[in-house]
């Protein structure tokens, strides 16, 4: 897919070092990854591998240490709509329904009322949550709630979307219905996927790109094509 | 529990079962207020006994106090200078208890904000809050008397005073403890800056805010009695303190049935406007 153009996001030799009280704690170290729009890569490795702080670094949620990493070619400095990430507790403002939680970007950006309702009702309707549009986080499932989640990233226009195991904390029927119905939004929306797992199968079944990752110091072991 | 019972009642097949689901679910409506009935009435049987086999000379006996209170409600018995006040008194102490309880709310919250967001006004106000904290209302009175003299305002000042902490110290908390998460959420969204305050921070605090407010209110209700030591003429605390100098037990017992019942009205409502509002917080159902 699409050699030529520009990577939609590139990681270049990124380092990020945490300080915890005397302790230094080199959570990455020389990371370089070029991801093309439209892929579906899984970021995979033990606990401690770095995984999820590249993920953080390319949500903006954190900044590299040294080294660089930038989208379309400007560097990331915070987190944008543009980038949505999906974690593995889900995140939902429990004070909001359904509808409110995947109209809350929408209305951020300052879109008017009727255009957030029609939004929201696609997405409502791409994620087979209709029925519980009013409902509010506490009422559902697992596997609902990171529905939720994940429409309501969507519905915020994102070309990237980064997921922090999202499915790790969901009963094994749950996940694989919800492996199926994500790859189902990912063939229909050509989005760009970057997904972190510790799961070799899941990482197997879902992405056309494996990048391994290994602990201590956190770095980039070998980068898959399937 | 009682709402799983009349769920499945009527679910209940058989000759014998629709009369059966009936006082099944009969009882299941009434058991609440017939086991919350138990301990007043064996109270008020012991207290019965106590006043009829004169253990106590000073305590009037129930039959008496009900006799009164009727009295004073409505009069028409007694006669006397607090014959068919209630509704007076009740009017007065409930305009101190809300009035005080509204002030203190308007000061709580803002402070607590402040000092639940801002490091610097936490630095500033927070020491001196908390030495202020453990000073009870009562020790206040003379001072506040001295500031606001005899009367309404000073009974005002100590309600106000009673109800500030809680819900200082609760709004302080709610702020404080937002999930980290719904913050990184809510900027990749599309929401930042300021608009994280009313979108997130505030949101996020309403329960701990609101248990603040209704232990605030509590405590108001709780204070009012000193709040009334300032020699105001009127409200159930200015009676009760009549009651103790003219040696009239009914007249205090009255007072204080009074002010049970009406801070447990007052509380009741609270609870059932929180439960409404707050009805997508999972642990707020009181």
């Amino acid at each position: 897919m699409a050699e030529s153009a520009t990577p939609i996001v590139e990681i270049k030799g990124v380092s990020k070092v945490f300080q915890l009280q005397d302790q230094t704690i080199h959570a990455l170290s020389g990371a370089n990854l070029s991801i093309n729009k439209g892929e579906f890569i899984c970021l995979i490795g033990a606990s401690g591998c770095g995984k999820s702080t590249l993920l953080r670094i390319m949500a903006g949620f954190d900044q590299p240490s040294s080294g660089e990493a930038l989208m379309w070619g400007k560097p990331i400095a915070g987190p944008d709509p543009s980038r949505g990430m999906v974690f593995q507790d889900y995140a939902l403002f429990p004070w909001l329904s359904v509808r409110a939680n995947i109209g809350f970007g929408p209305a951020s950006r300052g879109l008017g009322a009727a255009e957030v309702k029609q939004i929201v009702d696609k997405f409502i309707d791409l994620v087979g949550l209709s029925k519980f549009a009013n409902a509010y986080p506490h009422q559902l499932s697992g596997g609902m709630k990171q529905r939720v989640a994940i429409a309501r990233v969507l519905a915020n226009d994102a070309e990237l979307v980064l997921m922090d195991e999202p499915f790790g904390a969901l009963d094994a029927m749950t996940r694989e219905r919800l492996q199926d119905e994500l790859l189902d939004i990912w063939e229909r929306t050509r989005l760009t996927v970057v997904f972190v797992t510790h799961a070799v199968e899941e990482a197997i079944l879902l992405a056309n790109r494996v990048v391994v990752m290994t602990p201590g110091p956190g770095r980039i072991e070998s980068d898959n094509l399937l | 529990m009682a709402i799983v019972e009349t769920v499945s009642a009527p679910a209940a097949t058989g000759a014998a079962g629709p009369t059966r689901a009936a006082t099944r679910s009969t009882w299941s409506r009434l058991k609440p207020t017939v086991l919350a009935l138990i301990v007043p009435l064996i109270l008020l049987v012991f207290w019965q006994v106590a006043t009829t086999q004169q253990w106590t000379r000073l305590i009037p006996t129930p039959y008496a106090v009900g006799e009164y209170m009727i009295d004073f409600a409505v009069g028409g018995i007694y006669d006397d200078a607090y014959s068919a006040t209630l509704t007076t008194h009740l009017l007065a102490s409930m305009s101190r208890v809300y009035g005080g309880f509204a002030l203190a709310a308007l000061f709580a919250l803002p402070i607590g904000i402040l000092i639940g967001r801002v490091p610097t006004a936490r630095m500033v106000l927070d020491p001196f809050l908390q030495v202020m904290r453990p000073i009870p209302v009562t020790a206040w009175l003379p001072l506040s008397m001295i500031l606001f003299g005899l009367g309404a305002k000073s009974a005002f000042a100590l309600v106000c005073l009673g109800a500030f902490y809680p819900i200082l110290l609760n709004t302080i908390f709610g702020v404080r403890s937002v999930d980290p998460k719904l913050f990184e959420a809510a900027s990749m969204l599309g929401c930042r800056g300021n608009a994280q305050f009313y979108k997130v921070v505030l949101p996020a605090a309403t329960p701990s805010i609101f248990t603040g407010l209704r232990l605030g209110l509590g405590l108001a209700w709780f204070v009012i009695v000193v709040g009334e030591m300032t020699g105001v003429p009127q409200g159930l605390g200015a009676v009760i303190m009549d009651g103790r100098t003219l040696s009239r037990t009914e007249l205090v017992i009255c007072g204080m049935i009074v002010i049970g019942l009406a801070g447990y009205i007052s509380d009741r409502v609270v609870v059932a406007l929180g439960n409404y509002l707050l009805r997508w917080s999972p642990n707020h159902h009181g």
